[in-house]
């Protein structure tokens, strides 16, 4: 008998090796402009670090709401005693407004089906605790967010079965795709309760397409199950193509208030669109009356701190301020894309074409030496000790083709990522690994070589941060 | 189509408790607005103290203002999600548990884990140290809520340990081994003990003598011993609080893997509604995994941030302490004599937020029906909504928790006037014959189907 619960004692909380060197080589020497300009460039955590001085500005303009104040009247023990799982009413309808203005009020969010959790990554485990059993599956389409394994599968026995999408259609999600993953599910005694997508993608930065919505709902409608749409990118889309929610297009097939309706469920958060990852806010909005109930109580795991759920009701119920935060947030994430879509395009670099997210989906194949992951983990290496830039390879994001690498842009001032192309440019101008001299082969190989070893001793010491989406 | 921990909704939420919310909310008291309403006293609030904060809050402006010397720091709590929490906030929180302990016991904020309150902190523990379907043994009475947190969603069995009336509820070696046996009789797999200390309901805390009782049984089962430890900072009466980590110490256990205690702010200073919780654990990978399960339910950093403020200012922490104990001590011996005048005696207690009031004597008959029958003729009738021993799994019908921190102190003397007043009319009841008893009768019948109709509709939160 084991002391200790076989979660604990087991590795599926699914935290990633590859990772784990990856984020070591970057803490043991981090990029600084001016204290360490030749450390390590953090490209692998999609942070919205672009708009905080809009939020700040607010902050200083209305103190009240970051001082248990109302209308000039204190509130700290009314706060400090609300504890209650439906959350404050001011905060959830803020949110809900908040909700419907990301999708240009085509689609209106009722705050009595909002349940609020500490983050989206709360959200969505408790969705899989009140969707589905021990050894249920859900289908996701590759490549997906890393921290999915740890996230719905951990302490939930849920298993994730890939719907395995590829370049070949732009990472487009396929009948044909959908169906494999079903089949994929029935052939390994796993019961498919339903379809989680996160739209817009991570790590692909795209928004799922009128088609692609469709499609999914017809095929979750046929197999009676669920579907999932994890929105937490929603306010990053930058181009006017928007962004579609699947509430549009089930209002658009007019199937509100039908049985599929109720398997709709979103999960929202405010940690990329507000940058705030630290004030854990997340949501999980559903038209089943009993998934909302069940997942209020679960709520209890994780409520948000009454602290921040006032200051966010205040941020967000201030209409000015979200129209033209939603507005100029987008300007300054496009400027940034486009600026590492351009740098990487002028060393022959390609890049999916994206309109959203925080972060690219960049396409390094032709610098493989073979089109094996082997070959991916080593460039991933060169890149992260030689280049000197820690970003994510597609292996880590359960992508079935080797060489494509998630990039982030905008956890980063404009001057590192200038820095960031400049390295990446000397890496690819530079003399290319045919032409590569002995010694620096060795010096490469033996470093391999520690490294993994090292990796190797580690996999069972991972005590690091948690995975950015 | 939904999970089966959905769809057989164990999560214990206690019924009796829908009916007490239900017309609480309904009907609530306001001195002012309705004196005549239902005064809440399930509520295991502090709300003695918060002017101590208040005032704290009022001579630090720069912290809720997230500035530190003039700087904003804004930006980097707004990014700060690292699991492994705000090193100053973890800092501040070790010495504070220190001081509760009058520094007999030390904490390394290495092996600490915040959570989002201490539901999750216990819940989280769980999972880490249990399989489905084994069982961690509970003194009973306990809270109602660990049949949430415990059981819900981690597949883990609560068998109590059964305490009695007759010795104060002590813990005793006999109840122990009974209870580590029926488990096995039901084939679960022990895997340890929790106990709350102080106790809720009880408001008494562990003895020396029972705790290292407790150690022994788990050392030589080879299981875990959970201590939450909530209320560690009301205990305003001697005995002094003794935390099971000095009886560690004293049994050479200090760095025994297998002992774990969990510790919020929601008692101790008021506040449930900031959602701080920890685990504490001697146990390298309990930690490390605990961390990582953290991430389903991080302290915001504007909190952890406040708070590392206000726990790290020692002349506030020292204050706060003593004055808090006193003021808990002062309402506690309000309600204590304020129900001895009624003839109602309590369990003696030196710490938590309420009493366990002992009104066997009221009951029509020694079961859990007439019990709660005379809870529904309180609620109802004498407008006082408090918890009866049943939802708590206690073992003798009649007893009752009744909380005295989270109301001023008019309305609890209008508590103890409507208390008087009911034992009065109960005596004088007897005398009066048929008639009234009809009345209260059908009265409370209605009530009765009105609750078995709603049974499977629960909606408010448990309280502890």
């Amino acid at each position: 008998m084991g002391i200790l619960s076989r979660k604990a004692t087991c590795n599926t909380h699914g935290q990633d090796s590859s990772y784990f060197l990856g984020w070591e080589e970057y803490e043991k020497n981090p990029y600084d402009e001016v204290k360490n300009p030749d450390g390590i460039i953090q490209m692998g955590l999609a942070e919205n670090q672009l708009s905080f001085d809009l939020i700040e500005s607010w902050l200083a303009k209305n103190p009240e709401a970051a001082n248990f104040e109302r209308e000039g009247q204190s509130i700290f023990r009314e706060l400090a005693l609300f504890q209650d799982y439906h959350g404050l009413p001011s905060f959830k309808n803020a949110m809900a407004d908040f909700m419907s203005e990301n999708r240009g009020n085509r689609v209106s969010f009722d705050p009595k089906k909002l349940v609020l959790t500490a983050g989206a990554t709360s959200a969505n485990e408790t969705l899989m605790f009140c969707l589905a059993d021990p050894g249920d599956a859900f289908l996701l389409p590759t490549p997906y967010y890393p921290g999915f394994d740890r996230d719905l599968k951990w302490r939930t026995g849920v298993e994730i079965v890939p719907i395995q999408c590829t370049s070949a259609n732009g990472f487009r999600i396929t009948k044909s795709a959908l169906e494999e993953a079903y089949k994929q599910a029935q052939k390994l005694n796993l019961k498919v309760k339903g379809v989680l997508i996160t739209n817009p993608s991570n790590p692909l930065g795209t928004t799922t397409t009128r088609t692609e919505l469709n499609r999914l709902l017809d095929f979750v409608s046929r197999k009676n199950i669920h579907l999932i749409s994890d929105e937490i990118y929603s306010g990053t889309v930058f181009t006017s193509t928007g962004f579609i929610s699947v509430l549009e297009v089930l209002k658009e097939k007019k199937l509100e208030n039908t049985d599929v309706s109720k398997r709709v469920h979103i999960v929202y958060s405010l940690s990329k669109d507000l940058g705030l990852p630290g004030f854990r806010v997340g949501v999980i909005y559903s038209n089943d009356d009993i998934v909302v109930a069940a997942a209020t109580k679960m709520s209890s795991f994780g409520l948000i701190s009454s602290q921040t759920q006032y200051l966010l009701s205040a941020l967000l119920s201030d209409k000015n301020f979200t129209k033209n935060y939603l507005k100029e947030n987008q300007i300054r994430l496009k400027n940034r894309h486009d600026k590492l879509v351009s740098g990487l395009e002028a060393v022959g670099i390609e890049c999916l074409k994206s309109n959203a997210g925080l972060f690219c989906w960049v396409d390094m194949r032709h610098l493989l030496r073979s089109n094996t992951f082997e070959a991916e983990i080593e460039l991933w290496k060169k890149i992260v000790y030689e280049v000197k830039l820690n970003i994510s390879p597609g292996s880590s994001c359960h992508c079935n083709e080797p060489g494509w690498f998630r990039v982030c842009f905008a956890n980063m001032s404009e001057e590192t990522l200038k820095v960031a192309l400049i390295r990446l440019k000397m890496f690819v101008d530079g003399p290319s690994s045919t032409t590569r001299s002995q010694s620096e082969h060795q010096r490469l190989k033996t470093l391999t070589k520690m490294k993994v070893s090292n990796w190797v001793l580690r996999l069972s010491f991972q005590d690091r941060e948690p995975e950015e989406r | 189509m939904l999970s089966s921990k959905v769809i057989n909704e164990s999560h214990g939420q206690d019924s009796s408790y829908f009916l007490g919310w239900q017309e609480y909310e309904k009907n609530p008291f306001h001195e002012t607005l309705n004196p005549s309403g239902i005064v809440q006293m399930g509520l295991a609030e502090n709300q003695l103290s918060f002017d101590l904060i208040e005032s704290w809050l009022d001579d630090h402006p720069e912290v809720l203002g997230l500035k530190k010397n003039e700087e904003s720091v804004f930006k980097h709590l707004a990014l700060f999600q690292d699991y492994h929490g705000l090193p100053a906030f973890k800092d501040a929180m070790a010495k504070f548990m220190e001081k509760i302990r009058g520094s007999k016991v030390k904490f390394n904020a290495n092996k600490m884990v915040l959570t989002a309150g201490s539901t999750s902190a216990n819940e989280t523990l769980m999972f880490c140290l249990a399989n489905p379907g084994d069982a961690f043994l509970i003194p009973a009475p306990y809270y109602p809520g660990f049949d949430r947190d415990l059981k819900w969603r981690t597949g883990v069995e609560i068998v109590p340990i059964h305490c009695v009336s007759s010795n104060g509820y002590k813990i005793t070696k006999e109840a122990l081994e009974d209870a580590y046996e029926r488990a096995h009789k039901l084939n679960l797999n022990v895997k340890g003990v929790l106990i709350t200390n102080p106790s809720n309901p009880l408001g008494t805390s562990t003895t020396r003598g029972e705790l290292d009782l407790l150690l022994t049984f788990t050392s030589a089962k080879k299981i875990h011993m959970v201590s939450d430890e909530i209320y560690s900072g009301t205990v305003f009466d001697s005995p002094e609080f003794t935390s099971v980590l000095e009886v560690a110490k004293d049994k050479n256990m200090d760095l025994d893997e297998k002992i774990h205690v969990v510790y919020s702010l929601s008692k101790d200073l008021g506040l449930p509604g900031f959602r701080v919780g920890l685990i504490y654990s001697n146990n390298e990978k309990v930690v490390s995994a605990a961390t990582k399960m953290s991430s389903f339910g991080l302290i915001s950093s504007q909190t952890q941030h406040l708070l590392a403020n206000l726990l790290s200012d020692e002349r506030f922490t020292t204050k706060y302490l003593e004055v808090n104990r006193k003021r808990l001590r002062e309402r506690r011996d309000r309600l204590v004599s304020g129900l001895k005048k009624a003839g109602i005696g309590c369990l003696k207690s030196n710490g938590g937020l309420f009493c366990w009031v002992d009104l066997r004597h009221l009951l029509k008959s020694n079961t859990f029906e007439a019990e709660h029958s005379l809870w529904t003729k309180i609620v109802c009738e004498v407008g006082l909504n408090i918890s009866p021993g049943s939802s708590c799994h206690s073992d003798e019908p009649g007893w009752f928790r009744v909380c005295f921190a989270n109301m001023s102190d008019q309305t609890l003397g209008v508590a103890m006037d409507r208390v008087h007043g009911f034992v009065e009319a109960m005596v004088m009841n007897t005398n009066h014959g048929k008639q009234k008893r009809t009345m209260w009768d059908s009265r409370r019948r209605s009530l009765i189907n009105k609750w078995v109709s709603k049974l499977s509709s629960v909606q408010c939160e448990s309280e502890r």
